[in-house]
Formats: structure tokens, C-alpha cells, sequence
């Protein structure tokens, strides 16, 4: 049995909430040793919490994928126990370093010199501000990699803009072609895509980077904006606007390439539940009427199938629906007619129903659903790991299977400063003496300290 | 100008479609020889799929396959012949990674499976790349980007609470992405061949590249285990909070989240500093009534400026927002206009055309355009007569026999 493909890899990873510690997790997912930096005197809003020592009542109005861990809630330990954070950072380790000072800045470069990858996703005043720039790495560690990934990238007008992941997804273009057609864009919700696509084509530049080192001997700095590698991903709008002037538009849900498609309303099935929505003051408990099947209909035989999955009713007949430019045509009154059939089933019957008949069909999936899932959970993807904050609790798992490194999730989410001992004595040598004497400095510690200045965006 | 860095990577490309092809992309646009094989007569799929240049439905047209197959060689060659088959195992041998994205079990009858090309060449890198994956009960089941999406992805809590689920935005932007993920664990299990001499077979599952993602759902996922809540959708428009969400401006709309220590900010912005003391904290923010007396003064200022100076003004400010730019917008922009992310690129048919550029530079790995897309059985000759030793007439009755 191979050993994992990237063990002997150590990665130092400097990055805020979701785009830089998802290229990061898939690193250590795969065996390299990634170390967090991180610091008491600051605290990373978004990525380890709302706010320092979050309140207990503001702690239990967090919902969705920026909730805290409402059970058994300690403000102390509120920074392990957000799901923002524990999303990315198991098989990761954590020290601290306060890099207001300048020990913490020289144990830092001890770091660097030691280390294969440095990966950071900080504005670039960060960097500059603490002299942490390539041409300083670069002069402590000729072999490293170094890839800077902010929003927008080391250069370029927008530089210093400061933007979240939302405002990022709208100057790639990527919110305006989202939404109902039949809706304000106001109504528009976020979603992440240059944390996505940031994320896998950072880990992917620097494992591309590691290669050709192997090759040179030499290390590298990679720039990358996260909205550039998203803006890669859509593809159809980009070529129709250069090749034809024509600007893309929100089409909902249904599809470009001119099948038929949509997302109906299946039997509900559900009794009440607490709703998962951030700050938005919403009851404390709604009825969920909420089944949803999306199906694609690509040509005539998908269409064949659908209609005997149906059983052949008289309006599948009817003259509008007879050819694929028809239905097209019709969309809007076949949608209605495929919504007064699944009404009436739930919601995996009707996957299993046209699937069966060889038409595309699957549920819009929650996270219960996920969980239940026979797919899911045939193929193992959920592992379970006990956390010492948070418990025990199974988590998503890794995204792809190799077939000759079997591989799974070695270590919970990481808390804040878990591994300073070993990252301080057996990484950089530093004496019994020196570590007690940094901790007692504040550098190393497992909390964030009173004086922790917020923000970081 | 120093070597790309997958200059000496040969890479056997046989998929179609979308997420298979940005795969090799990424690899071909930083130096691999990727050979694309097609079928004979129409082709990848996707040159049948648009936008089309000046809207003529024509296979060496298709925007979407030329953005995907940039710097890639392509032949065509029916795999369900006995030949084709033999020539697959011929160019195995001499390659470092084979991308497929048939449906499961397709290679195993075509007799090219993966411990079939393993025995040819151990160091061998296989990416399967399906809907579902290669086991599981939903194995053979069929999918689209919206399904997918629906499944794997984050869709539920999308849209508002009463109406239903929406997906990501037009185009296929999780196919995409899913196409980027096949890219970075063939890259990672290529080091390991290189570094271990142990080949690999990668089973990547689109739906489960959902599930793993960051975009929202594992942070959803283990919300649930945390908390046994469900997400659901909200109307964002009902917050207390301002000013945050999608505004409309004169030309367009923007999107700002300037809530609690970024007030200041919107002072700024504004030029209204009376508002600090009207509403000097996030308790006066949220009391009945402010957000509509905000709103009296917010959106008129709105509709007094384009999407592009209410960016400006914020982010000099300091205030988190931007723009929801068109495409037109991106293409304009001054910023990746500035950083070159913008490529032109000849191609013998559609000629000189803007395509996205790189997705991350480095000088010591350099992203280049060395051709564009392939037109269909481009390079038979080359690959079947110069490298695989075929005669000229053999090429003309394999071509009779409708096998290349």
C-alpha cells in the first residue's frame, strides 16, 4: 500500500474563512503537514466566530453555515466550535504567534525556512504591512512556494478593494447571471463559488508547483485572484459576450443548452423544524413545506420515458409538447403539468420512478437528507470524528477515492493553538526555557486574548 | 522563457462534454501534450452545444468547446473497434495520466479498464470522472448540472422561503467546477506517481464533489450534526440590518454589507455624517422603523449613481461591496483588463477571439496559449502516420470504415 501522495509536504497555511483553508484542507486531506498560523491578538472575524468571545444569546441566533455549536456553549471555546471553521480544518494543525510583535514575526520566518509551501489569502496590506512579502520569503527560504490568494489578486486596480465572498461573486459576473427571471435581483441569495473554485485551483497551482520544483530545484511565487479562477467557470456567458457582444442574462433554472428543465414541488413530507437562518429574525419555528425534485429532459427518448413514467396521461399528447422545439416553446405550461404530477408523490419515488425510465431526475437534498442518504452512506463518505469542544459528530468527508492509498479523515478539526508545543520544540528547536518563556509573552496560548483586535477583511 | 511545468506530461483524453474537458485544460495550458479523442463523424458533444460564434450552429463554432480544449491535439477514433481499441493501449503506454468521463462500467467493456491499462503501464494515472461515481446505488442513474447541483450542492437554501429552489448561475458553472476538482486530485495523484513510481485510479464523483464543498454545504452539513437544523430559504430582503443586500443603482444593481463596525464606512460614503448619531449602534439599527427611514434616504442616493461610482465611493470609503457586473462589465473592468487575465486567440475558423486567461501566474510556471481548440481529426495524421507508424492508405480505409 502507497503511502499518501503528499506526506513530507509541510504547508504553512495564513489564510481567512473559506477560499485559502479549502485549498489548504485538500492538501492535508492527502497527507501534507498543514500548520496554522494563527494569532490571539487578533481575532478573524468569520473564520473562528462572529465576534470575540461571542455572547451566548448571539451565539444561539447563528444559523445555517456560520452557526456555533449550541449545545453545551462555552464563550471561552466558541472559536472551535464554529461550523465556518470546522468545515475545512480537520487534518490540520494549529500554533499561534503574535505577529504584532517582532518574536512572533522572527518564529514565523523560522517557519518559512523550514517549510515546503507557504499559503497565504490575506488582503496584500497584510503581508506588506508585516514584511512578509516574496521578496523577504523568498530571501529566508529559496525553495518555497509561496501562492498568494486574495479576491482579486496582487495587482491590478482593485488591489487593496475589500470585499467579501458575495462582492467578489459580483464583479466576476457570477450574481448577476443567477436568480428567478421572474423576480428583482434584490431577492437574489449569496452563494460562495470563488471560495469553491479558489480553493481547488489553489491546492491544484501548488501541487503543479511542487512538480516542477522537483524539476528546478527552485521555488516560486503563483499569484492568484480567487474571482479570476471562478470567472473561468463561466464559460458559455464570457464566449457569447467576446464572440457575439451579447451580454448573458439569469435564466432560474433552466438550462442553456436548451433542454427541458426545471425544479417542482414534490408531496411534503415534513413536520416542523427550527430554521437555519442567519441574523434574519425569522419565528423561532416554521413548517417546512418543502419537497423539491429537479428533472432534465434532454431529447425525444428522455421525453418517451418521462411520459410512460407518468403513465401516459392524455396531455402528454397534446400537439404543443409533440417535438423537443415545442416543448421548449411550451415550457412555461409543461412545467405546470409536471408540478401537478409530482405534487402528488414524494419526492425520491419520483426519482426512482423516472430514473428507472432513463430520465434525469434527483431531490434538491438537505442536510437530513444527506445524511440518510444511500449513496452517501454506501459509498462512506460520512466519518465520524470526537472533537474535544464539540463532541462527537459525523462530518462530511473526502471529495474523491484513490484506489491505491486508501484514505480517510486522521484528525478532527483543529483547535486554536492544538499543536504549538510540537510546532514550537520539534519543528523550530525552540528550549523548554524559550517556549515557557513565549507563552508567557502571549504568543502561544489555546484562546484568543482580551485585547484581540477584530476584523481582518 | 522557462519551461512549463508539465512540459514533459503526456496525457490520453478521452472525455467529452464539460467537466472531463476544463480538466485536461488546466493541464494543457500549463504545458501537457494532452491528445483529445473523439468520435468519428460529429464529435465531442459540446460542438454541438453554444454559444455559437455569429450564432452559426457549426462544430468548429462552439465558444464553450473552444474555451475547453485550448492547447489540446485531437483525433478521432471509434473505441467500439477492434482497432481503436488496440490503438488506446498503444498510446497508454507512453502516456502519464488518462482522463475518461464515459458512463460507468463503459471502459470495462470496451475491454480499456483500468487493471486492463495497468498491466501496460504501472505508473499509469486513470481519472474517471461520472455523475455519481463508479459504485453506489445511484451508479447508473443520469444527472444534469441543475441535478447534480440540486443533490450535491447547497441548492435547498437558495431562492426564496416560498417559492422553489434556484440553481448556480447560467451556464454550468458546478460542471465547471467539477472539472476543477478532477484537475487538482489528477495533480495530486500524478506526484505521487512521480514521486512513489505508483500509479492510481482516481474515482471522481460529481455529485460528491458537491457534497465535499466548501461553497456553503459542509459547513451546512455539520451545522446540522451540531445544532439538528435544517437550512432554509430566506428572503434576505427581510433583514433588520443595513444597509446589506442587492441594491438598484441608475444603470444596474450593486451589493454592499456595510452592517455594525462598518458604519463609519457608510458615513463616508454618503457624505452624511449626521447618520452616526441617528443611529450611533446596531441597537438603533434594528429598532422598528430605522430600516425603512434609512431606506427613505439610501435608495434615492442609489438611483443618483451608477453600480460603477457606488463602488467606487464605498470601497473608498471602506465599505465591503460590489458591482453585479454583466459580462460586458467583467470585459471592460480595468482591473483584469490590467492584470492581463484577458486572452486573444486565433483559431483557423472563428479567427482572432477573446477567452478567459489564466487562472493563477507564476513566472517560474508559466500559462500559455501554444494553439487553440482542436478542429475535428486535426491531428490524425500526425498521431496515426508520424507517431504510431500507419500508412497514409491505411489512414484513407480506416477513415472508409468510419473508424477514425
Amino acid at each position: 500500500m502507497a503511502k499518501l501522495p503528499l506526506e513530507g509536504i509541510r504547508v504553512i497555511e495564513w489564510c481567512p474563512i473559506w477560499a485559502g483553508p479549502y485549498a489548504g484542507m485538500n492538501l492535508a486531506d492527502w497527507g501534507a503537514e498543514v500548520i496554522r498560523v494563527e494569532n490571539r491578538y487578533h481575532f478573524p472575524v468569520y473564520t473562528r466566530g462572529v465576534m470575540l468571545r461571542t455572547p451566548e444569546l448571539l451565539a444561539k441566533q447563528t444559523a445555517g453555515y456560520a452557526a456555533f455549536k449550541k449545545e453545551g456553549y462555552r464563550e471561552e471555546t466558541a472559536h472551535n466550535c464554529f461550523v465556518i471553521f470546522n468545515a475545512h480544518a480537520r487534518n490540520k494543525l494549529s500554533c499561534t504567534m503574535k505577529l504584532q510583535d517582532p518574536k512572533g514575526i522572527e518564529m514565523f520566518k523560522r517557519l518559512i525556512k523550514v517549510s515546503d509551501v507557504f499559503l497565504e489569502s490575506n488582503a496584500p496590506r497584510v503581508k506588506e504591512s508585516l514584511g512578509m512579502t516574496w521578496e523577504v520569503v523568498k530571501e529566508i527560504n529559496p525553495r518555497i512556494i509561496m501562492l498568494s490568494m486574495p479576491g482579486f489578486g496582487g495587482t491590478g486596480p482593485y488591489k487593496d478593494y475589500r470585499a467579501l465572498g458575495a462582492h467578489q461573486e459580483g464583479f466576476g459576473g457570477h450574481t448577476y447571471l443567477r436568480g428567478y427571471v421572474d423576480e428583482d435581483p434584490t431577492t437574489t441569495t449569496t452563494v460562495y463559488h470563488t471560495d469553491e473554485a479558489g480553493g481547488l485551483t489553489g491546492a491544484l497551482a501548488i501541487v503543479m508547483a511542487l512538480y516542477q520544483r522537483s524539476k528546478t530545484g527552485k521555488g516560486m511565487y503563483i499569484d492568484m485572484a480567487q474571482v479570476e479562477a471562478s470567472m473561468c467557470h463561466l464559460g458559455q456567458a464570457v464566449m457569447d459576450y467576446t464572440m457575439n457582444r451579447r451580454i448573458t442574462e439569469r435564466m432560474g433554472n433552466r438550462d442553456y443548452h436548451g433542454a427541458i428543465q426545471g425544479c417542482y414541488r414534490c408531496r411534503d413530507v415534513r413536520g416542523k423544524w427550527l430554521p437555519a437562518a442567519p441574523l434574519m429574525g425569522m419565528p423561532e419555528e416554521i413548517e417546512v413545506v418543502d419537497s423539491w425534485i429537479n428533472i432534465t429532459i434532454t431529447n425525444d427518448q428522455e421525453w418517451q420515458g418521462f411520459c410512460c413514467a407518468l403513465g401516459n396521461p392524455d396531455w402528454t399528447r397534446d400537439e404543443k409538447f409533440s417535438d423537443h422545439l415545442s416543448r421548449l416553446k411550451n415550457h412555461d405550461e409543461l412545467d405546470r403539468h409536471i408540478e401537478e404530477w409530482t405534487r402528488e408523490h414524494d419526492v425520491y419515488e419520483v426519482m426512482h420512478l423516472l430514473q428507472k425510465e432513463g430520465v434525469p431526475a434527483g431531490p434538491v437534498i438537505d442536510e437530513q437528507d444527506a445524511y440518510s442518504d444511500p449513496h452517501m452512506r454506501g459509498r462512506g463518505f460520512f466519518e465520524q470524528l470526537t472533537h474535544d469542544d464539540a463532541g462527537t459528530h459525523l462530518y462530511p468527508g473526502l471529495a474523491c477515492r484513490m484506489t491505491k492509498r486508501p484514505n480517510s479523515l486522521r484528525q478532527p478539526p483543529v483547535r486554536l493553538g492544538e499543536q504549538n508545543e510540537i510546532v514550537y520544540k520539534k519543528i523550530l528547536g525552540v528550549s523548554d526555557e524559550e517556549y515557557a518563556e513565549l507563552e508567557k509573552e502571549g504568543h502561544i496560548g489555546t484562546d484568543f486574548a482580551d485585547e484581540a483586535i477584530g476584523g481582518g477583511m | 522563457m522557462t519551461e512549463q511545468a508539465l512540459s514533459d506530461i503526456k496525457i490520453l483524453d478521452l472525455t467529452w462534454y464539460i467537466s472531463g474537458p476544463y480538466c485536461t485544460k488546466l493541464f494543457a495550458d500549463y504545458g501537457a501534450d494532452v491528445l483529445k479523442v473523439e468520435r468519428p463523424g460529429e464529435g465531442d458533444p459540446a460542438r454541438e452545444m453554444g454559444p455559437f460564434f455569429q450564432d452559426d450552429p457549426h462544430p468548429e463554432k462552439s465558444g464553450l468547446f473552444l474555451h475547453l480544449n485550448t492547447n489540446k491535439k485531437g483525433i478521432t477514433l471509434n473505441l467500439k473497434s477492434e482497432w481503436g481499441r488496440r490503438v488506446i493501449k498503444e498510446l497508454v503506454k507512453d502516456v502519464d495520466i488518462l482522463v475518461e468521463s464515459f458512463r460507468p462500467g463503459v471502459m470495462e467493456r470496451l475491454g480499456l479498464g483500468y487493471e486492463t491499462l495497468e498491466k501496460v503501464n504501472p505508473r499509469l494515472v486513470m481519472t474517471s470522472i461520472s455523475n455519481f461515481g463508479q459504485t453506489g446505488p445511484y451508479r447508473d442513474f443520469k444527472a444534469s448540472e441543475l441535478i447534480i447541483f440540486g443533490m450535491g450542492g447547497s441548492m435547498k437554501s437558495l431562492g426564496l422561503p416560498e417559492r422553489e429552489p434556484v440553481k448556480k448561475g447560467t451556464g454550468t458553472p458546478v460542471l465547471f467546477s467539477g472539472g476543477n476538482a478532477a484537475a487538482m486530485m489528477t495533480m495530486i495523484a500524478l506526484y505521487a506517481a512521480k514521486t512513489q513510481g505508483i500509479g492510481e485510479h482516481l474515482d471522481m464523483s460529481l455529485f460528491q464533489a458537491q457534497m465535499g464543498s466548501i461553497d456553503r454545504r459542509m459547513s451546512e452539513l455539520i451545522a446540522y450534526q451540531y445544532n439538528n437544523e435544517v437550512t432554509v430559504r430566506v428572503d434576505r430582503r427581510a433583514t433588520r440590518m443595513f444597509p446589506y443586500g442587492i441594491h438598484p443603482a441608475q444603470d444596474g444593481y450593486w451589493e454592499i454589507a456595510a452592517v455594525g463596525s462598518q458604519w463609519p464606512a457608510v458615513s463616508k460614503m454618503l457624505d452624511m455624517p449626521e447618520i452616526l448619531e441617528k443611529w450611533p449602534n446596531i441597537m438603533a439599527q434594528i429598532a422598528p422603523g430605522a430600516r425603512e427611514e434609512f431606506d427613505a434616504i439610501f435608495v434615492p442616493w442609489c438611483f443618483e449613481h451608477t453600480k460603477k461610482e457606488c463602488v467606487e465611493l464605498g470601497q473608498k470609503a471602506g465599505a465591503l461591496c460590489g458591482p453585479l457586473a454583466t459580462t460586458e462589465d467583467m470585459l471592460q473592468d480595468a482591473h483584469f483588463r490590467d492584470r492581463g487575465f484577458w486572452v486573444e486567440i486565433e483559431h483557423p475558423v472563428v479567427g482572432k477571439v477573446t477567452y478567459p486567461g489564466a487562472p493563477f501566474k507564476a513566472e517560474e510556471m508559466p500559462w500559455q496559449i501554444r494553439r487553440p481548440a482542436p478542429l475535428l481529426g486535426q491531428h490524425n495524421q500526425e498521431i496515426y502516420c508520424e507517431k504510431l507508424g500507419y500508412t497514409k492508405q491505411e489512414l484513407v480505409k480506416l477513415k472508409e470504415a468510419g473508424v477514425i
